[in-house]
């Protein structure tokens, strides 16, 4: 049995510097690979918890996330490729045409 | 015990509503289509309303209207004759036929069926309805052989056959009522068949709304009437009468309240005051219906109404009184509004409601028969004055002011002998019908124990001023020098054999109408009122006879005295409009103050105008505009104001920049896990 509390810590940094970036950042990349950055920052926690309670539901669950993970970072780059070809940025604030 | 013809009663009411259905399929299909065919062509043309259809050859509907029309009233008099005479055949307590067709509203104690009753009463009505109706129909066959819509008006003037033959037949109070709202819409209908000129439109409308006035009154005693009875049955309302009075349900004041109510109907469908003022409106439509509708039937009905709810009446004194009164003051006054009109229609009408008042002051004496009887003869003898004001209308070509009338003694024979026959009867001429219905009345409202001499002294009046005005109409329009349009004169002509033929029967009857009501005094047995005793019972009677008993020789010589003021009338007649007729200029011109009130109809219509129609008018006006456009019409716009606005507002929060949208995520996402792990 293991102290999960310095993982779930670093669980929570990660989080906060997906968190971060998903706000802060105009690069539509960047804010995919941030919230690449906040699903890993989840399956730490997972595992961490799930290891130290014994229990192998919290690595099942690591792994459906990174199905989930790798399958939205394919449609999200996908999206992204076809807006470049469009607009020819991938600067989030010039994609605002989505409003009234 | 139920056989007979009687069983065929429902056939009535059903064969001129068979009429109705055919008609109207003609109206629509046959005769609609070619009138908008010529309306279309001749946009420009001359459509005159009485010859503008010309003579070029009839479409074949016409011949097959003109045959269904008459006909199914015709049919329709034959089943009532026959069904009277089975009844008459019964012995007389048992005079009561009820034919219950199907159940019609039932709604928990409420039940009302659609049935029709046959009884003394009843017959009368129906009698006189498809009799005169029925004249009616021939004769405008002949009237209106010149109108273009000629299917719509025999649709009309069969459903108001219909629905008047529902009014005097239904066997309870609900169907009374649609009979009643069925011949004023038919009677709107009618007075609007020339719905092209406004002034037909207009009096369609002011007939159909102050008629409106009287409904309600009508409506709230039927309501009352159910309250009280918890039935609109006529027999079983009757029935439960001695009953509930001695328990203290029916109480004098429920009875004088349901009787005023009835007695508002009444006024407004009988055209007394204070709301006669559509039926001299009313002359717009087209002469037959005048005869038919604003004299010999319709109008009745308020008296009809008053008679068959007698039984209550003679519960509430009061309202007997306010009965008489207001017929006694109508008589008179419409009377002598009628000694000034020139329009020969409107000496008419106004007549008309001066004998309505007199049957309105026979009810409220106490002595129905004898208001029956006058409604009978009246039938008679209106419609035949009416009839014959057509004929003399159709001959100088729609002309109906009778100073561009005269001599048309010569051209118009038979016109001017029924005529002249009708005006000795409704001058109370001994002999003819007018004068013993009349006189039953006048004898009646003194001697009864609800009549008063006052009542007498102002039905006589009403009688000589009557004998006046109607003798001034026949000399102005039949005799003395001519003072027609020469184009008019050209074209005089006697009506055909569909309009004379009806006027000729109708003389017959006005003169012979009244001799199966011949008082005792004179003689005779008074069948009518030995009919009509098992329906009014001797409760009348006895009131009537309450009082001292009055000598025959008395009764002589009221009689006497009503005929001499009628005398007297006729001689002032002679000799203001054949001796002198210059005089009748001069009189006017000596009291010019009191003959123009009298020309204007007292203002009446102006008072009406200012004082009741200008407010409501303002009134509407003013909800238009400052309530309905300012207040209801802002409430809706400042809703609309509000949400788009509100929306306006609310739509710049999608900025459409994702991080925004993120960081909105984060801040609720935030705040929910703080909410969940708040100690």
């Amino acid at each position: 049995m293991m102290e999960p509390s310095a993982y779930l810590l670093l669980s929570g940094i990660l989080f906060g510097i997906g968190v971060a970036g998903v706000v802060a950042r105009k690069n539509v990349l960047i804010i995919l690979m941030s919230v690449e950055i906040m699903l890993n920052a989840v399956n730490v926690a997972f595992i961490a918890v799930g290891s130290s309670l014994g229990d192998v539901t919290g690595s099942i669950f690591a792994f459906m996330v990174m199905t989930v993970a790798a399958a939205e970072a394919a449609v999200g780059l996908a999206i992204l490729i076809a807006i470049y070809r469009l607009k020819e940025t991938i600067d989030i604030t010039e994609l605002s045409i989505l409003k009234w | 015990m139920v056989g007979g013809i009687l069983n065929y009663l429902w056939l009535v009411p059903a064969l001129p509503l068979l009429g109705v259905i055919v008609n109207s399929a003609i109206a629509l299909f046959a005769e609609r289509p070619l009138l908008l065919a010529e309306a279309g062509s001749e946009e420009h043309g001359h459509g005159t309303s009485l010859h503008g259809a010309g003579h070029h050859a009839a479409p074949p509907y016409r011949r097959l209207v003109a045959f269904l029309g008459p006909a199914v009233v015709g049919a329709s008099f034959l089943v009532s004759l026959l069904s009277v005479l089975a009844l008459a055949a019964r012995p007389a307590h048992d005079r009561l036929f009820v034919q219950v067709l199907f159940p019609w509203v039932t709604a928990g104690s409420f039940d009302a069926a659609v049935a029709f009753q046959l009884d003394p009463l009843s017959s009368v009505m129906i009698l006189v309805v498809t009799g005169v109706g029925f004249l009616i129909h021939v004769y405008s066959v002949g009237y209106m052989s010149h109108e273009k819509a000629f299917a719509r008006y025999f649709v009309y003037l069969n459903l108001f056959t219909f629905t008047m033959l529902l009014l005097v037949l239904g066997s309870n109070f609900l169907l009374m009522f649609v009979g009643w709202e069925g011949v004023g819409l038919c009677s709107y209908l009618l007075i609007g068949y020339w719905y092209e000129k406004k002034s037909a439109a207009d009096a369609g409308k002011k007939a159909f709304i102050v008629n409106r006035v009287g409904d309600f009154g009508f409506l709230v005693a039927i309501f009352l009437i159910f309250w009280t009875f918890g039935t609109v049955d006529y027999p079983e309302v009757f029935a439960r009468i001695p009953g509930l009075a001695d328990s203290g349900v029916l109480t004098t004041g429920v009875a004088t309240a349901i009787t005023l109510l009835l007695f508002v109907g009444a006024v407004g469908k009988s055209a007394q005051i204070p709301l006669y003022v559509w039926l001299p409106d009313a002359m717009e439509g087209p002469t037959p219906v005048s005869a038919l509708i604003h004299a010999a039937t319709m109008v009745t009905a308020g008296v009809y109404m008053v008679a068959r709810t007698s039984p209550l009446f003679l519960l509430a004194p009061a309202s007997m009184a306010v009965v008489a009164v207001v017929g006694a003051a109508t008589a008179i006054f419409s009377a002598t509004i009628g000694i000034c009109q020139n329009d020969i229609k409107r000496v008419l009408a106004y007549s008309t409601v001066s004998q309505l008042g007199y049957m309105f002051l026979a009810c409220g004496v106490g002595a129905f028969t004898a208001g029956i009887f006058h409604l009978m003869t009246h039938a008679f003898f209106k419609a035949l004055l009416f009839l014959g004001s057509g004929s003399v209308i159709h001959a100088l070509s729609g002309e109906q002011d009778m100073q561009k009338m005269g001599s048309l003694k010569k051209r118009l024979p038979v016109t001017f002998t029924t005529m002249f026959i009708a005006t000795l009867a409704i001058s109370g001429i001994p002999g003819l019908s007018g004068f013993f219905s009349k006189d039953e009345i006048l004898w009646k409202s003194f001697s009864s124990g609800h009549g008063h001499v006052g009542l007498w002294l102002v039905g006589t009046a009403a009688a000589g001023i009557t004998a006046f005005y109607m003798f001034r109409l026949v000399f102005l329009t039949f005799f003395g020098p001519s003072r027609m349009d020469p184009e008019v004169e050209k074209h005089v002509h006697e009506s055909p054999y569909s309009m004379t033929v009806p006027l000729m029967l109708l003389a017959v009857l006005s003169v012979g109408g009244g001799w199966i009501g011949i008082p005792e005094a004179l003689g005779g047995h008074n069948y009518f009122e030995a009919w009509l005793a098992p329906v009014f019972g001797h409760g009348a009677e006895g009131a009537a006879h309450g009082g001292a008993h009055h000598s025959a020789a008395l009764e002589y010589l009221l009689m006497a005295g009503s005929v001499g003021v009628a005398l007297c009338g006729i001689g002032l007649a002679y000799y203001l409009y054949r001796g002198r007729p210059e005089k009748p200029k001069e009189i006017a011109g000596r009291v010019p103050g009191l003959y123009d009130v009298v020309f204007h109809k007292y203002y009446v219509d102006e008072i009406y105008d200012a004082v009741i129609v200008q407010r409501i008018v303002n009134g509407s006006i003013w909800l238009w505009e400052a309530f309905d456009a300012t207040f209801i019409d802002g409430i809706v716009n400042g809703v609309a104001t509000i949400v788009s606005g509100a929306g306006d507002r609310m739509r710049r929060v999608q900025t459409g920049v994702v991080g925004n949208y993120a960081l909105s995520l984060l801040v609720g996402a935030v705040i929910l896990v703080g909410f969940l792990i708040w100690p």
